[in-house]
């Protein structure tokens, strides 16, 4: 099989062909480490790769990667292969590559969290995420780009410079999993892992035409998750399509001991009703995030979503959630308030960047003033200022009745429907720069995905079509969100399946025209 | 609600937050801060007092693991990672001065 076949398969298919022996893990990792080192942007030398600084990255290249652990990637393929011609029963995804976002630590491995604070980290412990990837014997590739604390919306606020969209190399990917999208989007790896406090997974999967999903909360450990905002943190999988994103949620839901907001119910198969379709099923569409502001191009897309499913036997229903609306303003107080708490713990003394002065507090300041960028520095001011006295009422405690609200909202809503949807964004994937001036201009891209996250139920994104920007370049791609219950993760799989099955959308940022896309690599004829 | 922010309430939030910010920084910051604020003051407009504030999605309660003993980190390991690392323990500035 050529290399190019190979970074074009997904997992699953990857899954079927090294267990029938038609190709080894080994070349299966080297196919994706050579199309990483053709068009990441990355000094392919060594056992570990970095990225090369952003101002020597080319207009061409992704910037997916922060660092590529080839060395250890490659030897953890030498060993699945060894166990495999041993007779050894390995898991369902064994030898399958993936990229990890740098939010989540790896032993051994640097864990910048996109910031000058943490360059240089080096983890003394694996994420339980990481640790569940070994034992399912899925291949690391690397640490991928994202938003400095996964704080932002397009991976710009990376102090390591932007990823680049692999449909148009102009635009950003999404964020703060930003670096991830891209990376599966790109062909670079089959799989990654994001994660999502406000939409930082469903956000970049519908900008780069891929699969994301944000689990429930507490279905996926946080150990070794470098925290933002706890109680809305949630790591979670992507993927070209559905099938394969939920057999990588498969592998990373559990209960872990080491995570006191872990769900200790047992998690729902997800494959067991991937195929069941949406007949009969009701869907509800909800008012307030389809009209939040939509571009003309992807409300087309998003209302073509809805008669297929439709067509496809769902009962389609209006349905409002009332404080949907508010749910923006909720979470810029909410997740900046916990992240001002949260990273207090980077203070210069016990690891992370430190600045000497000659008290402890003047150390304090002036490392946390050197190690953290703007938007970072922003989020903790305001989540400070909303914790402090005289503002916690009307700041912190006001938001978090209003996530009371829209908790009790959606329980209304799925009274009467199984599932909700609405677009991922209200537009296209913007232009680099376009929105790095104005922050709340930025904000606005996660309206429609922040009021899921408040009230900690699954939702996923699965791409519904393409669309022109409002400049008329493009096509692009556009996301449809779908949500369900608390712990019915299994419904948006399976809504999700019913639209890919009909659209056959194909996944390959240069099979639809634009000038400025990365194609994917594709099967050739007769292989995979 | 709360009144428009001013330069001294930002130069005292970044106090409280230990960021050393500049002259500079505190007046860029200041318009962006209160642009935020007055979006996120919504909030007020709904919620109201007899509404339970929601702080976590599954509400579970008193989590703790059994009290038996497990390994936990090396301190050399973590110790490897500390700017300042002195006879097995953090170092840091001088926090309690001498008699004078």
């Amino acid at each position: 099989m050529s290399d190019a076949a190979l970074t074009g398969m997904g997992a699953a298919a990857l899954a079927d062909a090294l267990r029938a022996r038609e190709v080894s893990t080994r070349e299966v990792v080297d196919a994706h480490l050579d199309r990483i080192a053709r068009h990441d942007g990355v000094d392919a030398d060594g056992d570990v790769w970095h990225a090369r600084p952003s101002e020597e990255l080319g207009r061409d290249e992704v910037h997916a990667f922060l660092v590529v652990t080839a060395g250890s990637a490659r030897a953890h393929a030498d060993d699945i292969d060894r166990r495999r011609v041993a007779g050894e029963d390995l898991a369902p995804l064994a030898g399958v590559p993936l990229a990890l976002k740098d939010v989540l630590t790896m032993r051994g491995v640097p864990t910048t969290c996109g910031s000058r604070m943490l360059e240089g980290w080096v983890p003394p412990y694996d994420a339980t995420v990481t640790r569940w990837l070994r034992e399912a014997d899925v291949v690391v590739l690397g640490k991928t780009n994202m938003d400095e604390f996964a704080m932002g919306s397009s991976t710009e606020n990376s102090a390591f410079g932007p990823t680049r969209n692999p449909w148009d190399l102009d635009r950003v990917p999404g964020g703060s999993s930003g670096g991830s999208a891209a990376a599966v989007a790109a062909g670079m790896a089959p799989l990654a892992i994001g994660t999502d406090t406000g939409g930082s997974i469903r956000q970049p999967a519908a900008f780069t035409g891929i699969v994301g999903a944000k689990p429930t909360y507490g279905a996926v450990s946080r150990h070794g998750l470098v925290a933002f905002a706890s109680s809305l943190d949630q790591a979670g999988p992507f993927a070209r399509d559905v099938t394969d994103t939920a057999l990588l949620q498969m592998v990373l839901q559990g209960h872990d001991p080491h995570d006191a907001t872990s769900d200790p119910m047992p998690r729902a198969d997800l494959l067991a009703t991937l195929r069941d379709g949406v007949a009969g099923l009701r869907i509800g569409v909800v008012e307030e995030l389809e009209s939040a502001g939509c571009e003309p191009g992807v409300r087309t897309v998003f209302l073509d979503a809805i008669a297929t499913l439709e067509r496809l036997g769902a009962t389609i229903e209006r349905v409002s959630l009332p404080h949907a609306p508010y749910g923006l303003p909720a979470y810029y107080l909410v997740a900046p308030a916990e992240a001002s708490s949260n990273l207090a713990r980077f203070d210069g003394v016990r690891y992370g960047l430190r600045v000497d002065a000659p008290s402890a507090e003047a150390m304090n300041a002036a490392s946390r003033a050197a190690g953290f960028g703007p938007e970072v520095r922003r989020r903790i001011m305001i989540g400070t200022h909303a914790l402090s006295s005289g503002y916690v009422d009307a700041y912190y405690l006001q938001a978090a009745r209003v996530r009371t609200l829209i908790a009790r909202d959606y329980a209304s809503a799925f009274a009467h429907v199984d599932v909700l949807v609405s677009p991922t964004t209200p537009t296209v994937p913007f232009r680099l720069g376009e929105r790095t001036d104005d922050p709340l201009a930025m904000y606005r891209s996660d309206v429609a995905t922040v009021p899921a996250s408040l009230a900690g139920i699954p939702a996923l994104s699965v791409p519904a079509g393409t669309a022109e920007a409002e400049d008329g370049s493009g096509p692009l791609p556009v996301g449809l969100q779908i949500m369900a219950p608390l712990r019915e993760d299994a419904r948006n799989y399976r809504v999700a399946f019913a639209l890919e099955q009909a659209l056959r959308l194909d996944p390959d940022p240069g099979a639809h025209g634009g000038p400025r896309a990365l194609p994917l690599a594709r099967p050739q004829g007769g292989a995979g | 609600m709360t009144g428009a922010l001013r330069e001294d309430d930002v130069r005292h939030v970044a106090a409280l937050a230990r960021l050393d910010l500049d002259d500079a920084e505190i007046a860029a910051l200041t318009p962006q801060l209160a642009a935020i604020l007055s979006y996120a003051e919504q909030v007020g407009e709904v919620a109201a007092d007899d509404v339970e504030p929601m702080t976590h999605p599954l509400g579970l309660v008193d989590v703790l693991r059994d009290d038996v003993r497990a390994p936990g980190l090396r301190a050399d390991d973590v110790l490897a990672a500390a700017p300042d690392p002195q006879q097995g323990r953090f170092g840091v500035p001088r926090i309690v001065e001498e008699d004078a």
